[in-house]
Order: C-alpha cells, then sequence, then structure tokens
C-alpha cells in the first residue's frame, strides 16, 4: 500500500488548520512533546483537550443560565476555558474566549451570548477538522512503514542466507560424498 | 564522612486543577529527564509533602523528627486555583521549615505584574507565563542545583558543631 499519498494528505490537513488560523505555534509545541516514549501523544492530549472543553462549555451554559447577568462568574469560567485552548494551540477558539470576556467587562448579555454560539461553531469545527487528520495519520502511521521495511529487510536476508547456503553447499558437495566407499 | 550526592533524577511536584496542563507539564518536565508527581490542588501537594492545610508550623515539627521520605526536588503550581491558589500553596510551603529551602516555580496565563512581584517576594524562584514551553525547563535545575548547596551546607555545619561539641578523640 502507498502511504505516501496519505502522509501527503495528513501534512494537507495540518497545513490547512494553520493556515485557516485554528491552530497557532503553541500546537507545534505539543507536537514536540511526541516521541518514541509517547508515541500517541498529540492525540491524547487533543482527546483531553475536547472532553475538557466540552465540559466547560457544558458548565459555562449553566451558569448563564442559573446565574444571570452575573459577569464576574461567567468570566472565571471562561478564564478557565480559554487557558484550555491556549495551553493546545486553538487559535480561533481562543479568540472567541477573549472576545467572550470583553463583553464580560462591558457588561453585554448580548455580547456574551453571542461570542459563546461563535465558539462553540469554532470549537465544532476544530474537532472536525482534527478527527479528519486523526483519521488519515492512523492509516499511514510513520511506525506501519518501519514495520513494512523491517519485513522486507527480513525477507532479502533470509533469501541472501538461503542462496549463500545453497552455493556452499554445491562447492563442498553432498555430506557423505568423501566417506561413501568406492563400489 | 563523605556526602554522596545521588544521580537519580531531580523529583518535582507538579501543581494544577487543568488536567489538561497536568498532562502538558508532565510531559515536558519528563522530557527533561525529571520524575514528576503531578496533584490537582493545593491541598493535595501539602498532603503529598506530609503538611497539612491547617496546623503547618505542628506538622514541619514532626517532620524534622521523623524521616522524610518523600524526596521532592522542586515545587512548580498554576497560580489560578479553585480553593488553595498556587500563592497560598507558596506561602505555607515558605513557613514550613521542612520544605522552605525547596525552590517553588508558578505558572499563570494572566501576565499580571502586581501578581508576579507579590509571589517572588514570597520566595517565589521563578514565574512561568502559561502555556509553558520545553525552554522554561532549561531554568528549572539551576534553582535546584542551588538550594542542594544550600543543603549541604547546613549539612556540613551541622555535622561541623556536633564534631565540635561530641569530639571522638
Amino acid at each position: 500500500m502507498d502511504y505516501s499519498n496519505l502522509r501527503r494528505q495528513a501534512a494537507s490537513l495540518k497545513k490547512g488548520l494553520f493556515d485557516q488560523g485554528h491552530l497557532d505555534e503553541q500546537f507545534r509545541q505539543v507536537e514536540d512533546l511526541q516521541d518514541e516514549a509517547s508515541p500517541n501523544f498529540v492525540e491524547e492530549v487533543v482527546v483531553v483537550f475536547f472532553k475538557d472543553s466540552g465540559r466547560l462549555i457544558s458548565n459555562l451554559e449553566q451558569a448563564l443560565e442559573k446565574y444571570p447577568r452575573d459577569f464576574n462568574r461567567w468570566d472565571a469560567y471562561m478564564q478557565q476555558l480559554k487557558g484550555s485552548c491556549s495551553s493546545i494551540g486553538a487559535s480561533r477558539m481562543k479568540n472567541e474566549c477573549m472576545s467572550f470576556r470583553d463583553n464580560c467587562g462591558q457588561r453585554s448579555v448580548e455580547g456574551c451570548m453571542g461570542s459563546l454560539q461563535k465558539l462553540k461553531r469554532e470549537h465544532a469545527i476544530l474537532r472536525q477538522k482534527l478527527e479528519s487528520y486523526f483519521q488519515v495519520t492512523l492509516e499511514a502511521p510513520p511506525c506501519q512503514s518501519w514495520c513494512h521495511d523491517r519485513w522486507i529487510i527480513s525477507i532479502n536476508l533470509l533469501t541472501d542466507v538461503c542462496m549463500f547456503t545453497m552455493q556452499l553447499l554445491r562447492q563442498v558437495g553432498p555430506a557423505g560424498a568423501a566417506t561413501r566407499p568406492a563400489m | 564522612m563523605a556526602v554522596a550526592i545521588a544521580e537519580a533524577p531531580f523529583h518535582v511536584l507538579a501543581v494544577d486543577d487543568s488536567v489538561l496542563d497536568r498532562k502538558l507539564i508532565e510531559r515536558l518536565l519528563k522530557t527533561s529527564s525529571f520524575q514528576v508527581t503531578t496533584v490537582d490542588s493545593g491541598t493535595k501537594a501539602l498532603e503529598f509533602l506530609g503538611l497539612h492545610d491547617e496546623d503547618a508550623s505542628i506538622s514541619s515539627v514532626h517532620a524534622d523528627q521523623l524521616d522524610v521520605e518523600v524526596n521532592v526536588n522542586l515545587i512548580i503550581t498554576d497560580y489560578c486555583m479553585p480553593g488553595m491558589t498556587g500563592y497560598d500553596l507558596l506561602k505555607k510551603i515558605k513557613e514550613s521549615s521542612s520544605f522552605r529551602d525547596i525552590p517553588v516555580v508558578i505558572m499563570s496565563s494572566e501576565n499580571i505584574p502586581s501578581r508576579i512581584n507579590r509571589c517572588l517576594e514570597e520566595g517565589a524562584n521563578e514565574f512561568f507565563l502559561k502555556p509553558v514551553r520545553l525552554s522554561d525547563m532549561s531554568k528549572l535545575k539551576p534553582h535546584i542545583m542551588k538550594s542542594r548547596c544550600k543543603e549541604h551546607c547546613h549539612q556540613d555545619e551541622d555535622l561541623l558543631s556536633n564534631s565540635e561539641t561530641n569530639p571522638t578523640n
């Protein structure tokens, strides 16, 4: 199977995420932490992020209903969410968090509600795009290529050993030839 | 009697209420060859150290007398946490005779000079703006080495004063 096409597709998806401003430099910092000791680190972090941000958005929505015009409380929830977005490099989401906090500062309920809707939209878009990206990288993981290459090397080595052994046997002759008594 | 300096990795206690940030700081520290323990609150940090939220002075006396099994070389904590903030935790640690020499690093997503100064005045060794980066990790070891030198100096002084009061020959 040709994995190079899939890897090109993954690279293109990732470039799109950066070019469209969904992700910023911080995401690259997170990627740099992935290595052989922690080969799925980025995906794990992304899973944690969406679980955490989903929970925070849900808590905020409840607070908007339960504590009307409690801008300090709303701001505190959004500060947590902004922190998470910042940690993973979710740039567009972070901008909407900041917009929400500005609206809290201006005590604008309508502004807050508008920012929240935009934030939820960006959250959904980022999730969908990252899911697509990880789907493609799973189909063509670096490890699979390594395993494939190693398998080929093993086959070649085995073939070489067999051929060498055959040549050796032809030169030496059958094992019992020298000791067989003449008829 | 020579004091051998162990070559085990340095142990960092990381405190953050955010599960995402805990995962990141743990990876950052491990990548930088630290041994890591993460907790999600200041209260749990104090429990891990063997201190208690209240009666810190009483507990620290016990810690002096008992063998303290927990060996933490540095504490890195988020500032904004529900309940006990990173600043509150910093104060508790600096009030403890057992742990006040452990370097403390504060992390915060807000760049507020008065907050930073307040922490540094209370004895914090370093202040990191979040998101924390791999390059920030190189700033940790110098603080640990400085505090270990201080600790060995104190040990040498104790040995010296003991030998003077109890001469062996």
